[in-house]
């Protein structure tokens, strides 16, 4: 369970937001909106321990996340706005290593089966930097469909730059997460309905 | 934790795999450097022979900075640099897989070159190794160093000539124990004192570097 009391940050001397409290149960869905520039991408950055806070508290299992440093690390998965992708490796070379550093090593094969999922079929040993933006952003999307996932998905604009049918297998893979009992906390200009036991909105601006 | 340790290797000497001109740019750059100074001073064997220690050191020392940039800049770029600061292991053992991988793209090849760059300054056999256990003492101990000012300069503008200010007067003490070490030995002295306090510094280096560049990496990603 993630539980968020009182989080406030600033951006050089401007208060970004103030007062964000929230509480993520297993199978629970967030998400967060706002304008441009409303704090989206910090608020997501500071749930995983990039960025720390002004004010206010994040904790995991009822533990402050600075205290389990590792161990709540090793719950979550956070996909930002940059992909995190090497131009220079292949797709299925940015995805196995991009799982090993995450501790969660795949064979050849299953890495190929979640790039095939992804529908990247015949380009899985293409280097990424001859990919379109949207099939970067699968590729770095990819690791969602390993199996055992973590338990808390941080994801910074998912759908950016895909297509409607990717979008549809994405959020059905959210489905499935969620039913699992995971939880996900997302920020997102589209309108994509997901079904959740448990859906809240934060808004940032308001 | 080994294994993530292997992980960050693999995966950054496949990147200069992939990139093999930056890698041969450093050692160039070496070569040349320390070849454009016996043009320059003339051939005088007994001035190039007091002259060499310092001369492949400093080469050394610039050869190894020009490559500190790409250390976490390119990672920071592309996004990457945050997927491992958020591995699930501590940031100080990411670091030391950095900057063994570094160390061994950057620092070993011009360690094995050295011998052969030597042979133009008339070096005695003695001082050539000498100088080959120095610079295996002392290239190590450039990146540890490098990378707390890489990690410093991540994300800030210019930083490359940032980076320059910050790192080369840590450099300072690796260089007089790295050149001494070789003048002690080209004159026929003993040169086990110069060696030990490298290798002192490389131990320090190895414990604390690593800590100071995690830190510093927190910090800037913020």
């Amino acid at each position: 369970m993630l539980e968020v009391t009182g989080l406030g940050c600033l951006r050089g001397e401007r208060r970004l937001f103030g007062g964000v409290s929230f509480k993520l149960a297993p199978g629970g869905l967030i998400w967060i909106q706002g304008g441009n520039g409303s704090g989206k991408t910090t608020l997501l950055r500071t749930l995983c321990g990039l960025a720390q806070a002004m004010a206010g508290k994040v904790h995991w299992r009822g533990e402050p996340i600075q205290m389990l440093g590792e161990d709540y690390r090793r719950e979550l998965t956070y996909i930002g706005h940059a992909n995190g992708l090497k131009e220079d490796f292949s797709a299925l070379e940015n995805l196995r290593i991009a799982a090993q550093l995450a501790g969660q090593s795949i064979s050849r094969e299953a890495g190929v089966e979640a790039l095939l999922g992804s529908g990247l079929a015949g380009r899985e040993h293409l280097p990424v930097k001859f990919l379109s933006q949207g099939q970067r952003r699968r590729v770095a999307l990819a690791r969602l469909r390993l199996a055992h996932p973590r338990t808390l998905w941080l994801l910074d604009e998912p759908f950016n730059a895909l297509d409607t049918r990717a979008v549809a297998d994405m959020q059905h893979i959210m489905e499935n997460h969620l039913a699992r009992g995971g939880m996900i906390a997302l920020t997102t200009h589209q309108d994509v309905d997901i079904q959740a036991a448990d859906t809240q909105t934060l808004r940032l601006d308001a | 934790m080994m294994q993530t340790l292997r992980y960050v290797v693999f995966r950054d000497l496949l990147l200069a795999m992939r990139r093999r001109a930056d890698v041969a740019t450093t050692l160039f750059f070496f070569v040349i450097v320390a070849s454009l100074f016996p043009l320059g001073v003339g051939p005088d064997p007994k001035l190039l022979r007091v002259m060499a220690p310092g001369i492949l050191w400093v080469g050394a020392l610039l050869a190894s900075m020009l490559s500190l940039g790409r250390l976490f800049a390119e990672d920071y770029a592309d996004g990457s640099l945050e997927q491992l600061v958020l591995a699930p292991e501590p940031l100080a053992l990411v670091v030391i897989g950095k900057v063994v991988a570094h160390w061994l793209v950057s620092g070993l090849p011009l360690v094995l070159i050295s011998p052969v760059i030597a042979l133009q300054f008339d070096l005695p056999r003695e001082a050539i190794v000498t100088l080959l256990l120095a610079l295996l003492l002392g290239t190590p101990l450039l990146s540890l160093i490098g990378a707390i000012g890489a990690a410093l300069t991540v994300g800030v503008r210019g930083g490359g000539v940032l980076i320059s200010l910050l790192v080369l007067p840590l450099y300072v003490p690796v260089l007089i124990f790295g050149a001494g070490a070789v003048d002690a030995s080209a004159m026929g002295m003993d040169a086990s004192g110069h060696l030990s306090i490298l290798g002192a510094l490389l131990l320090l280096g190895m414990v604390l570097a690593p800590w100071a560049t995690a830190a510093a990496l927190r910090i800037s990603l913020e």
